[in-house]
């Protein structure tokens, strides 16, 4: 199969996009961005490749008859396996590491290497339960999902047995670079695939069938593009890294093809796109000298607050009476929280607020860009945040009247949708094949 | 991009150099020899009428820009902010009060000698008001102001005219003729009006040069260093005439030559963009900010901030049958003193007649005279041009406002967005 593909290198995260020939989406991968650009756009690269290996697995069954609800089934419980078995892989890669780094530790003494093994295969006799079916889990992070739980268990060891809390989480902290800075560790489509078919059951039938076929199959990269704020750290050459501005435009004209005006709010910058009719770039607007008001100012907030970002829009929907909020400095923004906590503000209301002095920020790049022309789409990680897409609608209605707002539950993916849709168009026009 | 030749060091370079290193010598020996001077600024600059009472013109601002391309305005600023002055303050102001503070070491490393006369000319910049108040804090030295009425609509009336040559005749002869000890000498003003006149025709040559594809010249980074002998100190000399008249030889040979403009890192071997600028640039990273352009083959034909000094290429030319009158309507028709609608009609017929395929503003917060309503402009001319606009924010002379990755990532998304339109979306 000749695939294109997208990345967007992102300050905070990573993500691919695979399209078929005929432009349909084929597979999309994430990753956090790290300090290391070229394994993040290698593994969001290979995250996106496996994803596209499961629609096809699926599209094989909906073709051989089996029906759509047994085959999403089907596939929903393979992949679950599947995340399992490379959560399996990355814990022996950490595992590995933390004993490594343990020996070199001279201050260590004798119960340290012997605590940290019992967390790591605590951890491991954990995972079925972690991948059972309906069990929730917190992130899609190999370092989120095993980090809180390894933090969890270090606490206990540290009560029990006298070692150093510090010292065991300040192992983690090393060992885990070593874990996402290496591609390996996610490990293959094809080893993991084999193992989650025993689990998932059906190895000898439709589903068994699907798996080796598609294994087998050669994915052949006829195109690719980079873009996003690492682009010129891509591993792609020159003529194949398009501005994030022109990928946002594309990508959101994509997905919702009357789309006039782009609000992308990313880790550090806020973008006001205006496009036309066929996606071209026709004004923009970008934060500059600062960012304020951009994804990683809810960072802060949220580790001010000891909360995951993904529970700060959740919490900040529940106020009744937002404060009202004027500063958007990320730097100030814990001392603006502790204020306010102190005057005896309730969170959720400081943070409806805090949401609101965002979306107030944008407002001012979407008029500067030219204002709101129906229809607006918002884009980008803020745009999953319910509370910033609460004030968002009501700042937009407040200065704009009624415009159709759009926005994808793979609104994350935008950026990297248009730069593959521009491989896309450049492969049309003949490109080398790369197989993998 | 080739190495840059001896043959590209051009005579036309050489001969501003050394112009520009007789004047401070003269300046740096004037207390010993007793010339006088007179600090003014670029924008209504009365420079010919300094010239025939053989006083010599100081000029802030450009001691400013120089300061900022010597690396020095980091600390001159610093040294204004510790005695007062504030973040948002235009930061030439800041750099010259820094300079002055610490020995007002001038750009050629010679100290400048104190001001005989504050020749405030006003031309829309308020700042300015309050530039020199500190400079006479400073020095008290004395203060003769002429008032220039803005330009509201585009047209300058009698009335106007009237109204700035009375003052002239009034108020800033007479301070003259008292810091000089000299009688004002009409025919004199009139000898150099006629060799600004000249200059000006060469000038505007090259800068409508840009008009040819590709154009020569870079109309705004390289243009910085053409306007300046008739910007600074130099309008109304021989010297002057014989700069543009040797430049103006080098254009017409790089236009034979097919060849593109020359900058720092050589020549631009393809024009890829033509970009219209506003907005004065940035000083401190000159060179670098230069170079995002020219390595996406990016070459400004036209801008607005070679214009500060005098707009001649509107057909304005200063006319020696009518001395004061000329020299009034010259600091009428400053780009600073033009109101809003001036400026977009100017940007909007650029686009047009130099063929360029969008514009660029290059706003900076602390200069209100040029960035307040540039939005605006930017939607207006957007509107008027059907050329799409661009929009980046750096400063004057204070290198903490100038965020390289941030504008180089601007810049890049802007030119990719003309190709994109170029190609009607097949890019």
């Amino acid at each position: 199969m000749n695939y294109t593909i997208g990345v967007d290198l992102g300050s905070t995260t990573t993500k691919a996009v695979v399209l078929g020939e005929d432009g349909t989406v084929m597979g999309r991968g994430i990753t956090n961005s790290r300090s290391n650009y070229e394994v993040a756009c290698q593994v969001a690269m290979g995250e996106a490749l496996i994803n596209t290996r499961f629609s096809l697995i699926r599209g094989r069954l909906d073709a051989a008859g089996v029906p759509a609800a047994q085959a999403r089934q089907s596939v929903l419980t393979l992949e679950r396996w599947f995340r399992a078995q490379q959560y399996r892989s990355q814990l022996f890669v950490l595992t590995r590491e933390l004993q490594r780094f343990a020996s070199k530790l001279l201050t260590g003494g004798p119960g340290l290497k012997p605590a940290v093994a019992r967390i790591t295969e605590q951890m491991e006799v954990e995972i079925p339960e972690l991948f059972s079916e309906g069990t929730r889990r917190k992130s899609d992070f190999f370092r989120d999902l095993a980090g809180s739980r390894y933090m969890q268990l270090a606490e206990g060891e540290a009560r029990a047995t006298g070692v150093g809390f510090d010292q065991v989480v300040g192992l983690f902290d090393k060992a885990i670079l070593d874990v996402e800075n290496s591609a390996e560790a996610a490990g293959q489509f094809e080893e993991h695939v084999r193992a989650a078919l025993v689990h998932a059951g059906d190895a000898d039938g439709e589903l068994g069938r699907a798996v080796t076929d598609i294994a087998a199959l050669k994915l052949s990269q006829i195109g690719s593009v980079g873009t996003g704020y690492g682009r010129q750290r891509l591993p792609f050459p020159e003529g194949q890294i398009k501005s994030e501005i022109l990928c946002h435009g594309l990508g959101a004209h994509a997905m919702f093809p009357d789309t006039r005006t782009v609000l992308d709010i990313g880790g550090q910058d806020t973008k006001a796109i205006q496009v036309d009719d066929q996606g071209i770039v026709t004004s923009f607007q970008m934060n500059d000298r600062c960012a304020a008001g951009c994804g990683r100012y809810l960072g802060y907030i949220a580790d001010e607050m000891n909360l995951g970002l993904h529970e700060l829009g959740p919490l900040a929907c529940e106020s009744k009476t937002p404060v009202r909020i004027n500063s958007t400095c990320t730097v100030f923004a814990g001392a603006e929280l502790r204020e306010r906590l102190s005057l005896g503000e309730k969170r959720e209301d400081i943070l409806a607020g805090l949401h609101r002095a965002i979306i107030l920020r944008a407002m001012s790049l979407i008029a500067r860009s030219g204002g709101v022309s129906d229809q607006f789409t918002f884009t980008g990680g803020v745009a999953k945040n319910p509370a910033a897409v609460r004030a968002l609608r009501a700042l937009l209605r407040e200065n704009y009247g009624d415009v159709h707002i759009n926005i994808s539950d793979d609104s994350i993916y935008t950026g990297a949708l248009g730069a593959a849709l521009f491989a896309l168009r450049e492969a049309t026009r003949g490109h080398a094949v790369t197989t993998h | 991009m080739t190495i840059p030749t001896k043959s590209q060091k051009d005579d036309s370079q050489l001969r501003q150099k050394t112009m520009i290193a007789r004047h401070f010598d003269r300046l740096a020996a004037a207390p010993e020899t007793g010339e006088k001077n007179v600090y003014t600024f670029v924008p209504g600059n009365l420079t010919e009428l300094l010239l025939s009472f053989d006083l010599l013109p100081v000029l802030p601002e450009i001691n400013s820009l120089q300061s900022a391309m010597r690396g020095k305005t980091a600390e001159y600023i610093s040294i204004a902010e510790k005695l007062g002055h504030s973040e948002d303050v235009c930061t030439y102001v800041k750099s010259d009060i820094g300079m002055m503070k610490s020995g007002n070491i001038g750009p050629t490393g010679q100290r400048l000698p104190n001001p005989d006369l504050l020749l405030l000319s006003y031309t829309g910049c308020f700042t300015f008001l309050k530039w020199f108040e500190l400079l006479r804090e400073e020095y008290h030295a004395p203060v003769a102001m002429l008032h220039v009425p803005y330009q509201p609509d585009g047209r300058i009336t009698p009335a106007m005219r009237d109204y700035v040559v009375k003052q002239l005749k009034d108020d800033i002869i007479p301070a003259l003729e008292r810091i000089s000890g000299r009688a004002y000498d009409e025919d004199k003003l009139r000898e150099h009006l006629k060799l600004s006149a000249q200059a000006e025709d060469d000038l505007v040559w090259v800068l409508q040069s840009a008009k040819h594809k590709p154009s020569p010249i870079d109309a705004y980074f390289g243009a910085v260093y053409y306007v300046g002998p008739i910007f600074s100190a130099f309008r109304g000399t021989e010297g002057a005439v014989a700069y543009y008249q040797a430049l103006r030889a080098e254009i017409a040979e790089r236009i034979r030559e097919g060849k593109g403009p020359v900058t720092p890192d050589g020549d631009i071997e393809k024009e890829r963009f033509r970009v219209v600028v506003e907005g004065p640039p940035n000083w401190t990273s000159f060179r670098q900010f230069w170079k995002m352009f020219a390595d996406e083959g990016a070459v400004a034909v036209a801008s607005t901030y070679t214009k500060v000094g005098g707009v001649y290429d509107a057909g304005f030319r200063h006319d020696p049958s009518r001395p004061l009158e000329s020299l009034a309507e010259y600091c009428l028709g400053c780009y600073t003193n033009l109101g809003l609608p001036t400026r977009i009609e100017m940007l909007a017929q650029y686009v047009r007649d130099y063929e360029a395929d969008g514009f660029l503003i290059n706003s900076v917060k602390s200069c209100n005279s040029f960035s307040a309503g540039q939005l605006h402009i930017l939607r207006e001319v957007e509107k008027r041009s059907g050329k799409p606009g661009g929009f980046i924010e750096s400063d004057l002379v204070d290198p903490r406002y100038f965020s390289a990755a941030n504008i180089k990532n601007r810049l890049e998304s802007y030119f990719q967005m003309l190709e994109q339109k170029r190609l009607g979306g097949a890019a």
